[in-house]
């Protein structure tokens, strides 16, 4: 199928030449066809691909992927690291003009999500950076953009300034300028009207916005799932408008997102943030290494790790171990190891990120019931504490009443404790094969 | 006689504002399309394997899918051996031929892009797709056409997540003269589509259109959303939904199969909607859709203006693409 990762791939083509002791460049040519292969399906543009593939070639040709043990990984290496090196370093940070208030100018085609996204940055802006941000409702062309606007500035709490739709976006802007600097709010998010970038009015309605705000970003909002056509699109917005950075929409969809590469590559503008879901909290810094392993299929690892650090308390983690070996795991450890891992994040984004977990059949888009991840944290507090370290003392009445109290039957408190009773007989054999090694919970909602 | 010649003469039977506004619409494609085609043409005079190299280049930037672009090549160099072909512009018209061919395959020319209605009583369809992609735009202008024809149109607002949707779809009711049915921002979806129904049939009304969120297709929890939307529409009428149109927007690449594939799981699409065609984008994913999951395109997005949205037709698309290598015969 189409969307096998690269590293997949690549280890097919290294099962032939396994043996060899030595890589020919016949056999590089294969490899760097299957990038070329993997790069095409991922939506990168086909001229993107063609350079960034003569660049592999002649790196994997030199002598640190011929004379490398492991030929296979050195090409993906290479690979990894031209793709990083072409979407270039970390960059979610946002001019400030010392002068208030700061104007950002947000553009891009229909339905990227522009709208969304100025909300997003405006809670960004005001949560991370501190700052009292005015979204201006400058859409006067779609049907209630306005009214979109200011149902997400109410839902954040924040002022929105609009002219409804007879208005000149031109003016729309330059009025709230004034009103900005009136009322005290240091950022200013205009949200343009979505238009095509071969649709001359409307393009120069942009150049005409821009010289009259004098903005200090202008940010193209670009869909991820856009195709081969993303090129077009980043190339002449920036050719008539000299944007400042880039903010990739959807990208919590499972697109490959090959349409980062090609807009940094004609563009040569930092992608600063990504969208990540439809909550106005889910917009997050652009992580260039990542994207390039989503792009090959190598799964999000560097992004579960942070998350996993981020929420996992190394001391509790020991203890957690150490209660693994002597089999005092209890329901309180257990709630505990389940509410940790939910600040992570829902599960199932946590399973995308893995690697392999696309390829596995029956892994592939498995359905992670939050609800009843719910209904094990439910009946974990209807116990009482003795029920929880001591599972043993549990008779009909006690699970009658727990059922009862956390509205779910006596049959799902029975399933659960038998779960948790084969998890713990897991840990035990677990811990005595591989002492000291990885831990892996098996949670019976997964 | 040439395929192109048999294309012009089948278009010329059309209306001629049909293939014009293709032409307008797909100006900006075909420009860019069909101009690299002909500099593949002048530049290789002989059908060799560079040639095949590039042409499969061309067809990757049109998004038609590396596996689609792989097939074609392979046939096309089959065919190609055996007409014993050696002149490159040759080569264009079987391609051509061969994109027409995918796209019908045995079904019927004209036949699976209508839609398909109840002759009497209420038809539902229900409109599904990702965010941004053009869902309630298009209720807007099908609703038009629809009017246009002389039938009787109603709009729910089964979109009730997206912050101004219901607003939106509103102002479009207003602008096309029919009723919407509507609740507040939050409430269930599932509701407001019975609701949609039950005012629909009591009002005698002949197309009901349901707008519903745009959702990413592997958000399991709203995937099931809008299969229980479906399921309460099949209990209120047995044989609704008579359509599910699949809206993709046709800058979408590679992404669009699993858009097509996951949708039809859940809510078995029954026809696409290509919009925003009148970009630079090609869309040609389509081909790959159709190929691959048989689901055929209904009609195409070639503006913003209510009048801009057009049946397909496999022919006039291929036309647009490859209008100014026809128009030279």
């Amino acid at each position: 199928m189409a969307f096998e990762g690269l590293a997949d791939r690549l280890q097919k083509t290294i099962q032939k030449i396994t043996g060899k002791g030595k890589v020919s460049e016949a056999d590089v040519k294969e490899m760097t066809r299957e990038v070329r292969l993997a790069l095409l399906e991922a939506d990168v543009n086909f001229k993107v691909v063609k350079d960034f593939v003569n660049r592999v070639k002649t790196r994997a040709i030199g002598q640190e992927v011929m004379e490398s043990l492991t030929p296979g990984q050195q090409v993906i290496k290479v690979v990894k690291d031209e793709l990083a090196d072409l979407m270039g370093g970390e960059q979610s940070k946002i001019a400030v003009n010392n002068k208030p208030p700061t104007v950002i100018m947000m553009v891009g085609l229909q339905g990227a999500g522009k709208t969304t996204t100025t909300g997003k940055l405006a809670n960004h802006l005001r949560k991370k950076h501190n700052r009292k941000p005015l979204l201006v409702a400058a859409d006067v062309y779609r049907p209630a953009a306005i009214n979109q606007l200011e149902t997400l500035g109410k839902q954040l709490d924040l002022p929105v300034f609009a002219l409804g739709t007879e208005a000149n976006p031109v003016d729309i802007a330059t009025q709230a300028i004034q009103h900005a600097k009136e009322n005290h709010l240091d950022y200013v998010l205009i949200d343009t009207a979505g238009r095509l970038h071969v649709d001359e009015n409307l393009m120069d309605e942009l150049v005409q916005i821009k010289a009259n705000v004098n903005p200090d970003e202008i940010f193209l909002v670009v869909d991820a799932m856009t195709g081969q056509d993303a090129v077009n699109v980043a190339e002449s917005f920036n050719e008539q408008l000299d944007v400042t950075g880039v903010v990739l929409t959807k990208l919590d969809g499972d697109t490959r997102g090959g349409a980062a590469l090609s807009i940094k590559a004609v563009t040569g503008k930092p992608i600063k943030f990504a969208g990540m879901g439809e909550k106005l909290d889910q917009l997050e810094p652009f992580y260039p290494e990542r994207m390039a392993s989503r792009i090959l299929g190598m799964g999000d690892v560097l992004s579960l790790i942070e998350k996993a650090q981020e929420n996992v308390d190394e001391k509790k983690a020991k203890q957690l171990e150490e209660k693994m070996r002597t089999m005092s795991f209890t329901f309180e450890d257990f709630l505990e190891q389940m509410q940790q891992v939910k600040n992570m994040g829902p599960l199932d984004e946590l399973l995308n990120m893995m690697p392999g977990m696309n390829k596995m059949k029956g892994l592939k888009n498995v359905q992670v019931d939050e609800k009843q991840l719910g209904h094990v944290e439910a009946i974990i507090q209807s116990m009482t504490k003795e029920e929880r370290v001591n599972p043993e003392i549990m008779n009909g009445s006690r699970k009658k009443r727990i059922a009862k109290g956390s509205g779910t039957s006596v049959a799902e408190v029975n399933r659960l404790l038998k779960q948790f009773e084969d998890m713990k007989k897991m840990m035990k054999q677990m811990t005595n094969v591989k002492k000291g090694k990885k831990k892996g919970l098996n949670f019976p909602f997964m | 006689m040439s395929f192109f010649k048999k294309l012009k003469e089948k278009l010329n039977l059309k209306t001629e504002e049909t293939s014009d506004k293709y032409k307008d619409g797909l100006s900006k494609t075909r420009n860019s399309f069909a101009t690299k085609l002909n500099d593949l043409v002048a530049k290789y005079r002989k059908v060799d394997e560079a040639f095949f190299e590039e042409l499969e280049e061309v067809l990757i930037t049109a998004d038609v899918g590396v596996n689609t672009v792989m097939e074609l090549i392979d046939e096309l160099e089959m065919e190609v051996k055996r007409r014993k072909i050696k002149d490159t512009s040759e080569v264009v018209e079987v391609i051509s031929e061969k994109l027409v061919e995918i796209y019908y395959g045995d079904d019927e020319e004209g036949d699976i892009e209508k839609l398909h209605l109840n002759e009497e009583g209420l038809s539902v369809i229900l409109f599904v797709g990702v965010n941004g992609v053009g869902k309630t735009t298009t209720i807007g202008k099908l609703a038009h056409r629809l009017k246009e024809e002389g039938k009787s149109v109603m709009l729910a607002a089964g979109d009730t997540f997206r912050a101004g949707a219901i607003d939106q779809l509103n102002v479009w009711g207003d602008r096309v003269g029919v009723e919407v049915v509507k609740h507040s921002e939050g409430s269930d979806p599932a509701a407001v589509i019975y609701d949609g129904i039950q005012a629909a049939k009591s009002r005698g009304v002949d197309v009901l259109l349901c707008d519903t969120a745009g959702r990413l297709q592997n958000k399991v929890n709203l995937m099931n959303e809008l299969e229980k939307v479906k399921r309460v529409i099949s209990k209120e009428i047995p044989d609704a939904p008579h359509e599910v149109l699949l809206v993709l927007d046709a800058t979408t690449g590679q992404n669009a199969m699993s858009q097509a594939k996951t949708f039809s799981q859940s809510t078995n699409v029954t026809g696409i909607v290509l919009s925003k065609l009148d970009g630079t984008a090609k869309g040609g994913i389509i081909l790959a859709i159709r190929n691959e999951l048989s689901i055929p395109v209904k009609f195409v997005g070639l503006g913003e203006k209510v009048t801009d949205l057009q049946p397909f037709d496999a022919n006039a698309y291929v036309y647009g693409l490859f209008a100014d290598l026809v128009d030279k015969e």
